[in-house]
């Protein structure tokens, strides 16, 4: 019976390190693969911060006003050009 | 061992018969069995006593601790758009001793580099001991790609951020700046540096020999991005007013200028704009001068902007209502060894009138009526002398003395705003509360973020002296400029002289304050200009049209109902009048014709990034 037990502790301990093994090199693996991520969507989020700022730059208020002015020679409505309609 | 040799020696030498075989066996199994029970014993004190020394020692030699670089945090205007980005950069840098080993590629890295040869190669030469030297900081990393692709041995770069602000001067000093280490310096980006800053995470990694990651092994901590912070600011009506103070400043030959915004209702900043201004994305950031935000940090006399205060104080104190007369004539009265004068003699004025005409001694006359206790704890309350609660770096409190310090003449003089001195945000917030019916809310620069409001003025008085302050924009008031038409505007004019060394300068400052629309106003603007020299010098006429201008367009902007729409369609009927019919239909017929036009006028879309 004692013999039998030994054996059944043995076969476990042998089987828990390989687990432990195991569970290291998935754990590598993970983080890996978490690190990779990670890295992707930080390289996505500043893409999108320049693309924002490209944006933001394209669309800076100065530069809007000049083009409308000077380029498209938009002018803003007078007083007299609006037209009231009463409700 | 060295005993038994010793006591051996002598035993061979004798006789081969004494040769004692079973005792030599023994002494050496015995020393052999020390030795491996020696071995073992620190083979035990290392793997089990003081395991743990030696696998420090051990993982000092390859495991690092690296950090995790991250970027701050994304400030945009209350519409979500951005005003301040952090963009990553990358700087190259190159290890001279490596690059030296191959002075064959000095040319083509001098060329991808951009750079004069000679140039290149003094500068490495000079630092051929060194193991890292930058070669060229902060570049496109588009441009440090290809610099890169050329594959110098010895060239590496490097991720940083940099920071950038699209709206560049227009915002430069509510935003403030960032020095190299990504750290807020000034404004906004100082003052909500933890928020926006993030912290750097923290990865455990092996290294090889040259220092190259070989595998990563854990993660210590992770890197915490900087938030974003969504201001009050609105960038359409900051540009806004940034240009039309610009504008002013040139027409008028005025050495600066400040302009505050408030929404009425939540005391958030709509705008906040001060000239002269500094370029944030430049490398070099101009004269400090340039730097100071002067509607928070500058103290001026606020001039006859405190009249409607000073109204106030009275009409709550009850020693007056809208209509008590009060004779200015003859346009003065003394004033210690000095005098209170107005412009002109305005005769009998009630109270409506001395706001009206912007009467010196009106004003005077008003504050005598109020006790010294019950004025100065009056202004108080409208937050003259304390800071508004902004939280903005370097925000000025103001000087505003207490009764016990004042003379016999401080009142009078206090009265038509000397004396006594405060922020145009402070001006901007005390106009805000009569706005408001009479309820103070301290101004914040985030969206969304309302502070508790505290009345300080009777909701039926904040109307009285609302509807007194319309008068100074209508025929027969102070600023008519400031008028705007489907609206009604009330607002305040002020031209106070400025203050120098032992008494006041022949230079001016020039105030327009105001609120829009007078029924339910919305926003609450103050635009001072200072030292206007192109001939007016008289907040009516100097700083009442950027006033207009910049109101016209928020509410515009902000699709504010206009709440004078008679006014405006007589106007428009008496234009109609005089133009020819034609004009006067809707030209939809023509636009499909220009739409082509417009098209091609429109700028092409921009080549590559613009960094």
């Amino acid at each position: 019976m004692s013999r039998f037990l030994l054996a059944v502790l043995i076969l476990a301990c042998v089987g828990s390190a390989i687990g432990v093994v195991h569970a290291r090199h998935r754990h590598r693996l993970l983080f890996v693969e978490l690190s990779r991520l990670e890295k992707a969507r930080d390289e996505l989020n500043i893409e999108f911060g320049r693309l924002q700022l490209e944006q933001a730059t394209v669309a800076e208020s100065n530069r809007i006003d000049q083009v409308a002015r000077l380029r498209l020679g938009m002018k803003f409505p007078e007083a007299g050009d609006v037209v009231v309609i009463r409700p | 061992m060295k005993g038994s040799v010793k006591n051996a020696a002598p035993n061979r030498s004798r006789s081969r018969a004494r040769f004692n075989l079973r005792g030599r066996v023994l002494m050496v199994a015995c020393a052999l069995g020390l030795c491996s029970i020696s071995l073992v014993g620190r083979a035990a004190y290392v793997q089990l006593v003081n395991s743990d020394f030696y696998q420090r020692e051990g993982n000092e030699r390859f495991v690092r601790d690296i950090e995790i670089p991250t970027s701050r945090g994304m400030i945009t205007d209350r519409n979500g758009e951005p005003v301040a980005v952090s963009s990553p950069v990358e700087s190259i840098w190159c290890d001279p001793k490596e690059l030296l080993k191959t002075p064959d590629r000095l040319p083509e890295l001098a060329r991808a580099l951009g750079e004069p040869l000679e140039l290149l190669t003094s500068r490495i030469s000079q630092r051929a001991e060194k193991e890292f030297y930058y070669l060229k900081r902060r570049i496109n990393p588009d441009e440090a790609r290809k610099i890169l692709a050329h594959g110098v041995p010895g060239v590496y770069s490097k991720r940083e951020f940099r920071r950038f602000y699209p709206q560049g001067e227009a915002m430069a000093h509510v935003l403030g700046f960032t020095n190299i280490d990504d750290r807020g310096q000034e404004g906004v980006e100082l003052a909500f540096d933890e928020w926006l800053r993030g912290s750097p995470g923290e990865k455990k990694v092996i290294r090889d020999r040259r220092g190259r990651i070989v595998e990563n092994v854990d993660l210590v901590h992770q890197a915490q991005p900087g938030k974003d912070l969504v201001l009050s600011i609105d960038r359409r009506i900051q540009f806004l007013a940034y240009r039309e103070l610009r504008n002013a400043l040139v027409s008028n030959n005025a050495s600066s200028g400040s302009a505050v915004v408030l929404d009425v209702a939540t005391g958030e900043v709509l705008a906040m704009v001060n000239l002269p201004t500094f370029n944030p994305n430049a490398a070099s950031l101009g004269k400090p001068d340039a730097h100071r935000n002067r509607a928070i940090i500058d103290m001026i006399e606020p001039g006859s902007t405190i009249k409607p205060i000073t109204a106030a104080a009275a009409l709550t104190a009850g020693v007056v209502t809208p209509g008590t007369q009060f004779n200015t004539a003859p346009g003065w009265m003394p004033n210690g060894r000095y005098r209170t004068t107005d412009t002109h003699n305005y005769g009998v004025l009630d109270v409506t009138g001395i706001i009206r005409k912007s009467s010196n001694v009106g004003a005077a006359k008003l504050a005598a009526l109020v006790p010294d206790q019950q004025y100065y704890e009056f202004l108080r309350k409208f937050g003259y002398g304390s800071k508004t609660g902004s939280g903005f770096p370097g925000e000025a409190a103001g000087q505003f003395p207490p009764p016990s310090r004042w003379s016999g003449t401080t009142k009078q003089t206090m009265s038509y705003g000397y004396g006594l001195s405060a922020t145009p945000l402070q001006i901007a917030h005390a106009y805000a509360t009569i706005g408001n019916g009479g309820r103070a809310i301290a101004p914040t620069f985030i969206k969304g973020q309302r502070n508790e409001s505290t009345e300080v003025l009777s909701p039926a008085i904040a109307s009285q002296v609302l509807h007194m302050m319309q008068t100074v924009t209508e025929p027969g008031g102070t600023a008519t400029q400031a008028a705007i038409l489907g609206y009604h505007v009330a607002g305040k004019t002020g031209t106070a002289r400025k203050a120098s060394a032992g008494g006041y300068s022949r230079e001016y400052r020039a105030f327009f304050a105001g609120l829009v629309p007078v029924e339910n106003p919305r926003f609450s603007m103050v635009v001072v200009i200072d030292n206007p020299q192109a001939g007016s010098i008289y907040g009516g006429i100097v700083s009442a049209p950027v006033f207009r201008n910049v109101m016209e367009g928020s509410l515009r902007l902000m699709d504010v109902p206009p709440d004078d729409i008679e006014t405006w369609i007589a106007a428009q009927e008496k234009n109609e009048a005089k133009r020819p019919l034609a004009a006067r239909l809707p030209t939809a017929i023509a636009e499909p014709a220009t739409a082509v036009d417009v098209r091609a006028a429109l700028p092409a879309p921009l080549p590559g990034n613009v960094q």
